[in-house]
């Protein structure tokens, strides 16, 4: 429940309802696909249905010839349109060129082929039925491990191997390690292919101004500034004449910090055809051609004494790339690599990525990209190695954290972890659940024949993306503070969230730090022709980066209006609070608004000072923030179906600071959704040929409200030393800490039955098959 | 997502329906299984013919011992049906397990039926109801058992130009119990199982047991082997096991990636062993 | 061939030949200018279009808009009073932080609507299974549950 706003108070911490949801709870906010331009023509686009086939020949001649189609255009009219972008860079990295329609072949089911435009979305459809495609099917290979063996079919011809490239990393004496280790635990361990399936597809409208040479572009993405700098290099139009505009967008989890062939295909149609041109993906298309997050096949060995410290961590990582790179495909797995040591004090790491090509759509960044993978592999690595041990899954945590006084804490893979207390957030959600208590429990389920099980899971995670070195189009953010003549203020902020309610959180810093009514400020993102440049939302960025950025900027507006304050007050003894400057000698005070008008008119100015009143900052961080928790799941196992119910989930994220603890504890329900989605239900599965099993709502079991449990949410605080708002970030927190504690539950339920590990998604079948084969 | 084009009547009288239905139109009733495979140009039927506001076949009455459900009833109007919850808990209680609020706002008994998808929930309880299907025509009505109704994947007893108007249950005196237990499938909400049992228990035996079943393999049927299994027998908890253990028997279970045969075999037994329990547990 | 269609929706009247085949949704949203009910599948399986018809909530990418023809149609933009207060699940959907990108949102609180007119005390249980035909990405449901309940107590 959210708590009313009155001004004066501080309303950073405070339980705010958003700003945004008025246009959203009334329908009247407006996504791409609520734009109508006049003379606006519909593309339908025609696709691969096969996973590796030549192209023979497309007849366009039935579909060009329906009434009210406009154009046809296939890969032979795409000349001169740049081919889809990868940012992502490795050694050695084999970057396939990614047309924006298939040229003589295609390569995985939902591969654009050729695209029909019509005058109504319903004749394009029919127009796209009539095209005809002679294809000469391949072979396929759809499974990474298969895809690396001797003989497997190529996916691009001219790499054999299907390899894309071979990442490593070492840290550390992984020999020492594995000599001194009392014991070693291996195990293989998969992170399945999600499909992030934002409620709304992606869509784009484009509007090609030929007097103008200027194309304005609305499209559901995360990033319109990078967009931007992608399509005007693709489609070849000066960047300051292409307009991107991110309108409402029905959320992204990462499938939407990408630029599509989609998007600069429309660029393109709506520059020959001189029309406005829709493009709105279906959600089977959605299913087919948006990217997929994870898709690992992990080799993990862990090495440790028998009392249970942990020495090293070895890691084989099979990745699966999909077909081609799309933004950040092949950078997802060394995120993975970074953040494989998880909260634990080991320094000696030994990872091996292997990225590779299969018929299948490319991975990229999904909710979490790559920390899930990684710490869904360390969280089961220490619980194996607790279970071998014979030691409670708490205890060896305990004793393997980087304790409060190693902070900063530089780990093997290279990272600065920034602060943290991880025993004492372990700690408080043992006390939370009952844990002793739950261990009894336990016992007496036992000896009933009943499997219960108690999961942890102890994640980190790097976040608020990122020091620009490590983040490919630099990772700092830009915020731009306006204070109108009436002093009512707009704010610019180059990130551009979809729901995760900065339009509110932004409101509620400015409000504090310049002393006016939340309802006196707005807040703009999302249209590259009103926003100085920015990088963008993803990686739990937008409060961490983009919030310092805004902080910044707001310092700089408050020193120029204490320069004001002083010239109207005539006095140097001047301070600004509360929306006052007062002069401490006088008492006498004048308002920002009064200053704001007088920074406009300029009927006089302070000594070295500008008229108006506006600061834009461009702020880097200096390092990534690493938020942390422990989320404990109860569960218990039906021996006779295999069927999983969950009976308490706790969870004690460490964010840092929290400007509105609302809008946190929506990150974390909605993150542990998804987790539990990728534990227990959610699965892309290719089939041989290429063909996605699970490409309807029909088949791919996505979290729904009875499928849900309660989520007992609280927290610690740790601030975080990088930036001066002391936040972390919690927009991936509940994914990353939701999956393996789900798994361990369920793992810790079958123990009894020496039952050692399962692969995700925990399906009834799949556990009631292992009860079956343990008894 | 766009279906391909087609002609629309709503007809003024069933007459009228059946008589555009014998020319070859298609019956559109709730729409909930034919839209989408429209949409996704699965089917593309040349002319459709809207059943779903005929008078005459909206109705839920009891006449001489017997209750009858016009086809074009909703689920949400068998759920909720004063009538059906007191005297046929059991279409009731199976109503409120299709899909969603809105399927079930929208969908119909008849629609559902006669399009018999394998995993639709209806079946069972008709098998277990021993359910008549009247099936009707331009030349005239005939009435099929449940039973012989359902005869494969998609397929019915439906001849060309007939449709499902209306579903007849025989009213039972209040000693009976029933139940319907479901194994739903995660992702669609179908049933990977879905278990329907009518059962009586009088002088400490079962006296009458009928099992439906749907789900399991291409077509709802009636377990006659469970049912002799447990006639005339004291429903022990080991009885019951033994019993629901021949439900898929000689079955060719349906396999996906849901459920292999293997699972789906088993779920069922398990869910059998549920609704007898339940059933007998409601008898009074 | 287009057939004329008459109905009302949101108190006021329409009347339009259409394709028999335009969707529901897509005459809500194109012709009569409602974008608020949005298309989130193709399956009926995500409710975002949810809408009520003739006090039904219907999935209206399942329905072609012929089959409307004389129905009583209120879309989300049709809950707030004419002077724009707010309907009950609405207030609560926005205190509760019932939403986050807002896509699934409007078919959200069309089908709370109708799970608490038919259930005027809902348990949570109940109002799960009750929002079962309703796909959110984001919110992890909680914050929704939350908002029915006290809609619900509220007498919405």
């Amino acid at each position: 429940m959210a708590t009313t706003v009155t001004n004066i108070e501080k309303l950073v911490g405070k339980r705010i309802r958003r700003k945004e949801d008025p246009r959203l709870i009334t329908g009247t906010a407006t996504y791409v696909e609520d734009i109508k331009l006049p003379g606006m023509h519909h593309a339908v686009i025609v696709r691969s249905p096969h996973g590796a086939a030549n192209i023979k020949g497309v007849d366009i001649s039935k579909a060009a010839a329906l009434p009210g189609v406009a154009a046809v255009f296939t890969g032979a009219d795409i000349t001169g349109v740049g081919s889809v972008v990868c940012g992502a860079d490795l050694p050695g990295l084999r970057k396939p060129v990614h047309h924006i329609l298939a040229q003589s072949r295609v390569y995985y089911v939902g591969h654009p082929v050729a695209v029909v435009v019509a005058t109504d979305r319903y004749i394009a459809a029919d127009g796209a039925d009539l095209v005809e495609v002679d294809y000469e099917v391949t072979q396929a290979v759809t499974d990474p491990e298969k895809a690396l063996a001797e003989g497997a079919p190529a996916v691009h011809p001219e790499w054999p191997d299907n390899k894309a490239f071979v990442f490593l990393q070492k840290g550390g004496d992984m020999e020492k390690a594995f000599a001194d280790a009392e014991v070693v635990v291996k195990q293989r361990i998969t992170s399945q292919r999600l499909v992030p399936n934002a409620m709304e597809t992606r869509g784009v409208v484009a509007d090609w101004l030929q007097a103008e040479h200027s194309l304005t572009l609305f499209t559901s993405t995360q990033i319109p500034h990078l967009a931007r700098t992608i399509l005007a290099g693709q489609l070849g139009i000066d960047e300051n004449r292409v307009r991107v505009v991110a309108p409402e967008v029905g959320g992204g989890f990462g499938s939407k910090l990408n630029v599509y062939a989609e998007e600069a295909l429309m660029g393109f149609i709506s520059r020959k055809i001189g029309k406005p041109v829709k493009w709105i993906e279906s959600r089977r298309e959605n299913f087919l051609v948006t990217i997929h997050g994870r898709g690992h096949v992990d080799y993990f060995e862990i090495a440790a004494k028998r009392d249970g410290t942990i020495l090293g961590l070895k890691l084989k990582l099979i990745q699966d790339l999909g077909a081609y790179h799309q933004l950040l495909t092949p950078a997802i797995p060394t995120l993975s690599v970074l953040m494989m040591p998880g909260l634990y004090n080991f320094r000696n790491i030994d990872a091996e990525v292997i990225g590779t090509f299969t018929n299948c759509v490319p991975t990229d960044a999904y909710r979490g990209a790559g920390r899930p993978e990684a710490t869904h592999g360390i969280e089961r690595m220490v619980d194996l190695l607790a279970a071998e041990l014979n030691m409670d899954p708490a205890v060896i945590r305990f004793k393997n954290f980087v304790q409060p006084d190693q902070f900063p804490f530089p780990t093997a893979t290279g990272l600065n972890y920034d602060s943290g207390d991880y025993g004492a957030t372990l700690q408080k959600a043992l006390d939370t659940i009952g844990y002793d208590d739950l261990r009894k429990q336990q016992a007496a389920a036992r000896l009933e024949g009943r499997l219960m099980g108690i999961g942890i899971s102890t994640y980190g995670e790097l976040c608020a993306f990122g020091p620009s070195p490590a983040t490919p189009a630099g990772g700092w953010e830009s915020a731009t503070v306006r204070v109108e003549p009436s002093g009512k203020v707009t704010i610019h902020t180059g990130t551009s969230p979809h729901g995760q309610g900065q339009e509110t959180s932004f409101a509620q810093l400015a409000a504090d730090e310049l002393g006016v009514s939340m309802d006196d400020i707005v807040v703009l993102h999302g249209d590259t022709s009103v926003i100085p440049y920015g990088i963008g939302t993803f990686g739990s960025r937008n409060t961490a980066v983009g919030g310092p950025a805004l902080f910044y900027a707001l310092q700089d507006i408050k020193e120029k209006v204490k320069k004001f304050g002083k010239m109207l007050l005539k006095s140097e003894n001047v301070v600004f609070e509360n929306g006052k400057c007062t002069c401490q000698v006088s008492g006498k005070e004048v308002t920002f608004q009064t200053i704001a008008g007088a920074a406009y008119r300029a009927m006089q100015l302070p000594p070295d000072t500008d008229p108006g009143l506006v600061a834009t900052k461009f702020w880097e961080p200096s390092n990534f923030a690493f938020p942390f928790g422990a989320h404990i799941i109860v569960s218990e196992v039906d021996r006779e179906t295999g069927q999983i119910e969950i009976k308490r989930y706790v969870a004690v994220d460490d964010i840092g600071n929290q400007l509105n603890p609302l809008l946190v504890e929506g990150q974390v329900h909605g993150g542990a959704a998804q987790g539990l989605g990728q534990a227990l239900w959610e699965h892309g599965i290719y089939d041989d040929n290429g063909q996605l099993m699970t490409g309807e709502f029909m088949d791919y079991a996505m979290p729904r409200a009875s499928m849900m449990p309660w989520v007992e949410c609280s927290h610690t605080t740790t601030p975080s030393p990088v930036n001066p708002l002391g936040v972390k970030g919690v927009g991936e927190a509940g994914t990353i800490g939701s999956t393996p504690a789900m798994v361990n539950s369920v793992m810790d339920a079958l123990m009894p039955l020496g039952i050692r590990h399962l692969d995700m998604p925990l399906t009834p079948e799949k556990v009631w098959k292992a009860i079956n084969g343990a008894a | 997502m766009i279906a391909n084009a087609f002609e629309y009547t709503a007809p003024q009288s069933l007459d009228e329906a059946l008589g555009l239905i014998a020319g070859g139109a298609k019956p559109l009733s709730g729409g909930m299984s034919l839209i989408p495979m429209m949409k996704l140009r699965l089917a593309a039927p040349e002319h459709l013919v809207d059943l779903a506001r005929l008078k005459e076949l909206n109705y839920i009455r009891e006449e001489n011992g017997e209750l009858h459900i016009g086809a074009a009833v909703t689920h949400y109007e068998v759920e909720s049906s004063p009538l059906l919850l007191g005297k046929c808990p059991l279409l009731a209680e199976t109503a409120a397990h299709i899909g969603d609020i809105q399927v079930r706002n929208m969908g119909t008994l008849g629609g559902s039926v006669a399009h018999a998808d394998p995993a639709s929930d209806y079946p069972a309880a008709l098998q277990a109801l021993e359910a008549g299907i009247v099936l009707r025509s331009a030349g005239g009505a005939r009435t099929v058992s449940a039973k012989d109704f359902f005869i494969d994947t998609f397929t019915t007893a439906l001849e060309p130009g007939e449709i499902v108007s209306e579903i007849v249950v025989p009213v039972e005196p209040g000693l009976t119990g029933t139940s319907y237990q479901k194994c739903k499938h995660q992702a669609s909400g179908f049933a990977v199982v879905g278990i329907a049992v009518r059962a009586r228990r009088e002088n400490g035996v079962v006296s009458l047991i009928r099992v439906g079943v749907t789900g399991l393999s291409g077509s709802s049927y009636r377990a006659e082997n469970v049912e002799a299994a447990l006639q005339g027998v004291e429903p022990t908890g080991e009885a019951i096991r033994a019993a629901a253990g021949l439900v898929a028997h000689s079955v060719d279970a349906s396999a996906d990636m849901q459920a292999s045969s293997e699972y789906r075999k088993h779920l069922a037994s398990v869910y059998t062993a549920k609704a007898i329990h339940a059933a007998l547990s409601r008898s009074a | 061939m287009t057939r004329a269609i008459s109905l009302t929706i949101n108190g006021k009247h329409y009347e339009h030949d259409v394709e028999p085949r335009l969707l529901l949704i897509h005459y809500l949203r194109e012709v009569a200018g409602l974008t608020g009910s949005h298309m989130g599948c193709e399956t009926s399986l995500c409710g975002a279009c949810t809408v009520e018809l003739d006090g039904k909530a219907i999935k209206s990418c399942t329905m072609f808009a012929v089959q409307a023809n004389g129905a009583n149609i209120v879309t989300i933009e049709g809950l707030a009073s004419p002077e724009g207060k707010l309907h009950p699940m609405q207030e609560a959907f926005w205190n509760e932080h019932a939403l986050q990108c807002g896509f699934c949102t409007p078919g959200m609180i069309m089908v709370s609507k109708q799970i608490v007119e038919r259930n005027p005390s809902p348990t949570d249980t109940e109002i799960r299974e009750g929002l079962d035909g309703n796909i959110c990405r984001c919110t992890g449901y909680q914050h929704i549950v939350n908002a029915v309940r006290t809609a619900a107590k509220a007498g919405a």
